[in-house]
């Protein structure tokens, strides 16, 4: 008895090959077409916006007159926002880290905790600005300022945080933690002193992507009711703000062709501070890759 | 603290050498035990605080999860104390600025929402999973180690941004091949959120697709297949939990995207399953009464809590069966 049928094998062994061929190259246009796009995003944003890209946009106001206008107000508000979120996220976030890596025992409140954090991760941010609006705009009553837009935005990254911070947490060795206890510390001594040493470089480049999530973020702002025009600079963290994707979708609103070229010269800015604090976290990861 | 540890040591060993030379005063070695004593107690009181600190911090997530519920359930209760529910989630009119008899009937906006989020799903599925294909299955090391940076990058930029391109490119673009498309419609923030959640979906598709062990890959390459066989019908099927949670996550971004529709959508409710008109989304309609003058306390204010809590629904559902689907159907090998 013959198993196999050996003219038929042959038959259907080219069509085979042609459609594995044909789909790989399918495949592979697929993965063109994101690299594509990419392109075709930072080609239509640089030849737009350049032309307005001067220092006297980085130093004016924002104006009614589109040769005027500038992003200064949005450009400190932003760098404000950034003072507010960056130890308020990074505190709570490796605080959280640390209880549930080091600290927290092995129950149903433990992946409770867990759960939530990552549910909170999936929530929409618009759903944050409600959050905010209602608690820190209106309860608290601290109105559009830096606070309650900076308490708002700590919270939207809060997840992203804590998950990067319990990674750097659990990737160190064991062998050190044991060491430091063999050689008498306490548990909170070996975590300041061993465990947040070795893991500071993982919990900087989730802190620095969470950062630049948060200065990228519009919807929870618009929410907060966050000024779309506004011509002074803040003074303290209970002074109204604006921020630069704010200022980009004014911009970006309005019909004539000037502002939407001034909103492509904001994109740039925006762009480029996201691409430095990404360098800054990818050089960190680099540098201190498999030290253990 | 080790270097701590050896410096109390070596200073505990010169007092004890002062001692012997001053044999006089004994008093000192009392002194020595009560300073070593108070020391302890301070760091035994850290190491009782520390641990309830933290604990407050984790709890603070946890905090967040409950003031978005409780935020959520106390406005909406309010506004259906003016609102029928049954109006709410029947009618199909969305009408809240009409000033004599204003209409809350959210289908609209959720047509709206699933729209674009069924054009984005319909653009990034295949294009996703054919990319994770792609990197897991056909690429080389080098090529993975070049393009996944790259996708990342897409999946960073700002949603304003993407807007802003969904306006000012995609539309005029889709305008010369049909004319009829107004100036906001849904096919373009649909294609553009698409295009945001695709690196979403390769990603996450992809390392489920690594994790599946490569002896299942020579086990088919050996039986003849050839490299498309063992990617459609041994890798895929193998990584089916992983790749369902990807694209369920994607998809729950995309009901969840904002700037994009509120950008590029328009503000015009409608019932109709027409893509080339104006629409306006869920999160598109909560932007559109924060940007505008509508009074706190009015029932338009209380709207958007509703439409919120919608959102958050829809959002949360597909959150926990993405997780269910990961935990339930993972093959482990």
């Amino acid at each position: 008895m013959k198993l196999i049928n050996h003219t038929s094998v042959v038959k259907h062994m080219k069509p085979r090959l042609v459609i594995n061929i044909l789909f790989k190259s399918l495949f592979f246009a697929a993965t063109l077409f994101g690299l594509l796009v990419l392109g075709i995003l930072l080609y239509r944003i640089f030849t737009q916006g350049i032309a307005y890209l001067d220092m006297q946009f980085l130093q004016s106001l924002p104006s009614r007159k589109p040769e005027q206008a500038g992003i200064k107000t949005a450009l400190v508000g932003t760098i404000w926002l950034m003072a507010v979120v960056a130890p308020i996220s990074l505190s709570l976030g490796v605080g959280t880290a640390i209880y549930l890596e080091e600290y927290a025992k092995k129950n149903r409140f433990t992946s409770f905790i867990q759960v939530n954090i990552s549910n909170l991760a999936g929530v929409p941010s618009i759903v944050f600005g409600l959050l905010g609006l209602t608690v820190f705009v209106r309860a608290l009553s601290l109105g559009t300022s830096v606070l309650a837009a900076g308490l708002t935005m700590s919270l939207l990254v809060l997840p992203i945080i804590i998950v990067a911070s319990q990674e750097a947490i659990r990737s160190v060795p064991k062998e050190l933690r044991e060491a430091s206890f063999g050689m008498g510390a306490t548990k909170w001594q070996t975590i300041v002193h061993v465990v947040l040493p070795a893991a500071i470089p993982g919990i900087l480049t989730g802190g620095i992507l969470a950062l630049s999530r948060a200065i990228g973020e519009t919807a929870p702002l618009v929410v907060l009711g966050l000024p779309l025009f506004l011509a002074f600079l803040p003074k303290s963290v209970f002074d109204m703000f604006t921020v630069l994707p704010m200022q980009i979708y004014n911009w970006t609103g309005r019909p004539q062709a000037e502002f939407q070229s001034l909103a492509a010269a904001g994109i740039i800015v925006l762009l480029v501070m996201l691409i430095i604090m990404n360098s800054i976290a990818v050089l960190i990861r680099n540098k201190y890759q498999k030290r253990f | 603290m080790l270097v701590g540890g050896e410096q109390g040591a070596s200073a505990f060993r010169v007092k004890g050498v002062f001692i012997l030379q001053n044999s006089t005063k004994t008093f000192s070695v009392q002194e020595m035990i009560q300073v070593k004593k108070q020391k302890k107690n301070t760091s035994s009181t850290i190491e009782k605080i520390v641990p309830i600190l933290l604990l407050f911090t984790a709890i603070v997530s946890v905090l967040t999860t409950l003031g978005i519920v409780l935020t959520l359930i106390v406005e909406t209760f309010t506004f259906f104390s003016r609102v029928s529910i049954v109006e709410f989630f029947t009618s199909t009119k969305w009408y809240p600025f009409s000033p004599t008899q204003g209409s809350y009937g959210v289908l609209p906006l959720v047509v709206g929402t699933l729209k674009v989020t069924g054009i984005a799903a319909i653009v990034a599925i295949p294009i996703g999973l054919a990319t994770a294909i792609f990197l897991s299955e056909y690429a080389s090391d080098r090529t993975r180690r070049i393009i996944k940076p790259i996708l990342e990058v897409l999946a960073g930029i700002p949603t304003i941004v993407y807007g802003f391109f969904a306006l000012t490119f995609v539309t005029p673009l889709l305008r010369e091949f049909i004319p009829s498309l107004e100036i906001f419609n849904a096919l373009s923030p649909g294609i553009v959120i698409g295009i945001m959640i695709t690196p979403m979906i390769a990603s996450l598709s992809e390392d489920a697709m690594s994790s599946v062990p490569n002896s299942m890959r020579e086990g088919a390459l050996a039986l003849g297949s050839t490299k498309l066989e063992v990617s459609l019908k041994v890798v895929l099927p193998a990584a089916i939990s992983g790749v369902i949670a990807s694209v369920v996550l994607a998809v729950s971004r995309a009901i969840g995207e904002t700037m994009i529709v509120a950008v590029a959508g328009g503000s015009t409710p409608s019932m109709s399953w027409d893509l080339t008109s104006s629409i306006q989304t869920m999160t598109a309609y909560i932007v559109q009464v924060s940007q505008g003058d509508a009074g706190y306390g009015t029932t338009i204010y209380y709207s958007i809590y509703a439409v919120g809590f919608t959102l958050f629904v829809f959002t949360l559902v597909m959150n926990l069966f993405a997780q269910f689907i990961s935990r339930r159907f993972r093959e482990e090998y």
